[in-house]
């Protein structure tokens, strides 16, 4: 579904990514761990098209397509999805209308007519109840006045309401109590089929119980340095990074 | 309000940027150019009008030979030569005035059918009244009689003084002098037509009422006369549009306004402005320069302004309020959008005259490519003004970095128990909401409307509903280009 080949990637002039090679295929949950600065967050920006990033070398493909010099809105068209780090505040737009948009514009690339409003309405109602949102918090501007948890919930809500080939879920976990994560987790299991694809970017091994991964792979220094299966991200909590850094280097 | 799906399919059907940009081809009887008594003399004598009214003008028009410029704007403007300009273009086929919409050029017609006003009335939308005035000539008014079983009247300025002189002879001039300013002076000895609206004690407007201005002939300028009267305890809500031809020349158009609100009396005025703003090297456009001001004479009364200026070269326009009634009430629900090389100077004046009046300005700036933005505002509180209360809130957002956007607030307060509070901010499109509302598959021109639709929320939601949709495509699409 997803394949990266020899990703190099710049920001400002200063190299971030350094060959980086990856591969997902459909109905797996890959998780991608690493130190700070080891280049997660740009991994998931520039899969996602974030304009600031440039790629000097290297392919990323999504479905079969190149997309690595496609805008932002035509991978997302394809059906991948970022869930963001730290979700952006859009004052005077509502969560709906927001939603709403982004569903016709995906639905008119595809061919197909806008979404009935009451079906659309029917889909929010049942979504909101699921991640625990509010009416009220559809009611506001997107993000505008949200703590950190809820913008997580609401990441997690577009997601599910945008129904993605494949979500990349940036730090989804950090700010979360333990409630929300659950929640979170759930939205994300929920999901989980055949026909589709997760890349779960953390810190900590913690959101991993409640999302099993099928592989692991540990991000160090602009490459994946290790890859391996669930157990993977167990060793790596109790030993830490640089023993595991250190021992493939060896 | 976010980008609904009309919105977005209207800003896809008219790719061509300026949509009203085509002109119409008519026989047009012209005012030979320049400006003098005798041409003054021949628009009065069209208009068939009574002999204070011509002495009026050629008043005003003494006294416009020595008068300034205004030259307090940011504007840039390039001297206008007043003398190479016509002051009168009537369609040939509005010489003998139609008795009904029926017999108006089909020209004429369908030119308002391709701006999507149709002007008969069983196609119009249910509701809405409209006056439609093209060039120097006011072409129909639809719905005259059922509003004048209300009591409404509703026609053009030309007519009124026909009909209702002694409403014409009492208002015309009372709220804005003709030694106002330059341009207003300038209105005074040459308007043509516009709309008369007089909403009797009592009644509750039925309709909409609208006016839509076109200018089409070359070398022409436009000065409408609108002048609407509320008297006590009545309400109406107006609104006016307005478009012209695309053409290389700056076209002038100098229009006043002027608005009675009566005890207890209210008065909702909206515009959605779409001049045509020149081309993207700023050449051509039109020059709007524009006096409104409403009085609220009574007490209890309220008037209203909602604007959303999108189109002009330059704009020059202060919708104000004098509030003379005691607890009288002004607002001013502004969006100005500039792009390209437009220059826009625009706010209000709230004059607080009566105990307890209050007002209320909301003015939003959106600046694009090489443009330039102003909001100049006046809050006075005279000495009689005991508690009035006045809040502004304005807001720049900024598109690119070649734009600039200012805010010019004036306060004078003579009443220790006047309340101001100004609050203002300037922000930029964040790349980063860009992105996030493309990586959720919008695309970046409807982004960009998404998010300017956003800032202007608090000001379309005072549109009346059928325009909301409008403005809401014509910002979208005034923006456009402007990103990246």
């Amino acid at each position: 579904m997803l394949k990266i080949e020899n990703l190099h990637v710049e920001i400002d002039g200063k190299k971030i990514l350094k060959g980086l090679n990856l591969e997902i295929e459909k109905g797996k949950v890959h998780a991608i761990m690493g130190p700070n600065g080891s280049g997660k967050s740009t991994l998931s920006y520039v899969i996602a098209g974030h304009p600031n990033y440039e790629v000097t070398e290297g392919k990323i493909w999504f479905e079969g397509e190149d997309i690595t010099e496609m805008d932002p809105h035509e991978r997302s068209a394809l059906g991948l999805f970022l869930a963001f780090q730290y979700p952006v505040e859009i004052p005077g737009v509502n969560t709906t209308n927001f939603l709403k948009t982004a569903i016709n514009s995906i639905r008119k690339s595809k061919g197909q007519d806008d979404i009935e409003p009451l079906e659309f309405l029917k889909m929010q109602k049942k979504k909101m109840v699921e991640l625990g949102m509010t009416a009220e918090m559809l009611k506001r501007g997107v993000n505008v006045g949200f703590s950190g948890g809820e913008k997580k919930r609401n990441e997690t809500f577009q997601m599910s309401m945008l129904e993605p080939k494949m979500a990349i879920l940036d730090e989804t976990d950090s700010g979360l109590d333990i409630d929300a994560l659950k929640t979170v987790a759930n939205g994300v299991n929920n999901l989980r089929s055949d026909d589709k694809a997760f890349l779960v970017i953390t810190h900590y091994q913690r959101l991993l119980d409640y999302i099993k991964p099928d592989v692991v792979h540990i991000l160090a220094d602009g490459v994946i340095k290790l890859t391996g299966g669930a157990e993977l991200a167990l060793e790596l909590e109790e030993k830490g990074y640089a023993d595991f850094i250190k021992t493939e280097a060896a | 309000m976010a980008v609904t799906k009309e919105t977005k399919d209207k800003i896809e059907s008219m790719q061509n940027k300026y949509d009203a940009g085509f002109t119409t081809d008519i026989e047009t009887e012209l005012a030979p150019k320049g400006l003098n008594d005798d041409i003054i003399k021949l628009i009065s004598s069209k208009k068939n009008e009574p002999e204070w009214l011509l002495e009026r003008r050629l008043k005003a028009f003494k006294h416009w030979q020595g008068m300034q410029d205004p030259d307090w704007s940011k504007l840039q403007i390039e001297p206008i030569d007043y003398q190479d300009l016509h002051y009168y273009a009537q369609p040939k086929s509005m010489i003998d005035k139609p008795k009904s919409l029926d017999e108006v050029d089909p020209k004429i017609l369908e030119t308002y059918k391709k701006l999507g006003i149709p002007l008969r009335e069983q196609e119009m939308l249910a509701g809405v009244a409209v006056d439609v005035v093209f060039d120097s000539v006011s072409v129909g008014t639809t719905f005259r009689a059922n509003l004048k079983e209300a009591g409404v009247i509703f026609c053009s300025i030309s007519e009124a003084v026909q009909e209702y002189p002694e409403l014409i002879k009492k208002y015309l001039g009372s709220v804005v002098p003709m030694h106002d300013n330059k341009h207003a002076c300038l209105n005074a000895a040459v308007f043509t037509d516009g709309t008369f609206v007089y909403i009797p004690e009592g009644v509750r407007c039925p309709m909409e009422l609208s006016t839509y201005f076109r200018i089409n002939e070359p070398k022409t300028g436009q000065f409408e006369r609108t002048l609407i009267i509320a008297e006590k305890n009545s309400y109406v809500s107006y609104l006016e549009g307005c478009t012209a031809p695309m053409r290389d020349e700056n076209q002038l158009h100098a229009a006043v306004v002027e608005l009675i609100a009566l005890d207890d009396a209210e008065i909702k005025y909206s515009t959605v402005q779409n001049w045509y703003p020149g081309d993207e090297n700023g050449k051509g456009g039109i020059y709007n320069f524009v006096t409104k001001r409403g009085i609220c004479k009574g007490k209890n009364s309220k008037i209203s302004w909602t604007q959303v200026e999108t189109g002009s070269a330059i704009t020059w326009k202060y919708p104000s309020c004098i509030l003379a009634g005691d607890n009288s009430i002004g607002e001013f629900y502004s969006v100005a959008v500039t792009n390209n090389y437009q220059q826009a100077d625009t706010g209000t004046k709230m004059i607080h005259l009566g105990k307890n009046t209050k007002s209320k300005i909301i003015a939003k700036g959106i600046s694009a490519g090489k443009s330039d933005s102003t909001y100049r505002g006046l809050v006075r509180m005279a000495k009689g003004a005991d508690n009035a209360r006045n809040y502004t809130q304005c807001d720049s957002l900024l598109i690119g970095d070649q734009c600039g956007a200012h805010t010019v607030p004036y306060i004078e307060s003579k009443n220790a128990s006047a309340n101001i509070e100004h609050e203002a901010t300037t922000s930029k499109i964040s790349e980063d909401q860009m992105f996030y509302a493309m990586q959720r598959g919008i695309s970046e021109e409807d982004a960009v409307a998404l998010i300017v639709n956003g800032f202007c929320r608090e000001v379309m939601q005072k549109l009346p509903m059928e325009f909301a949709v409008e403005a809401q495509a014509l910002i979208g699409i005034s923006l456009e280009g402007s990103v990246g």
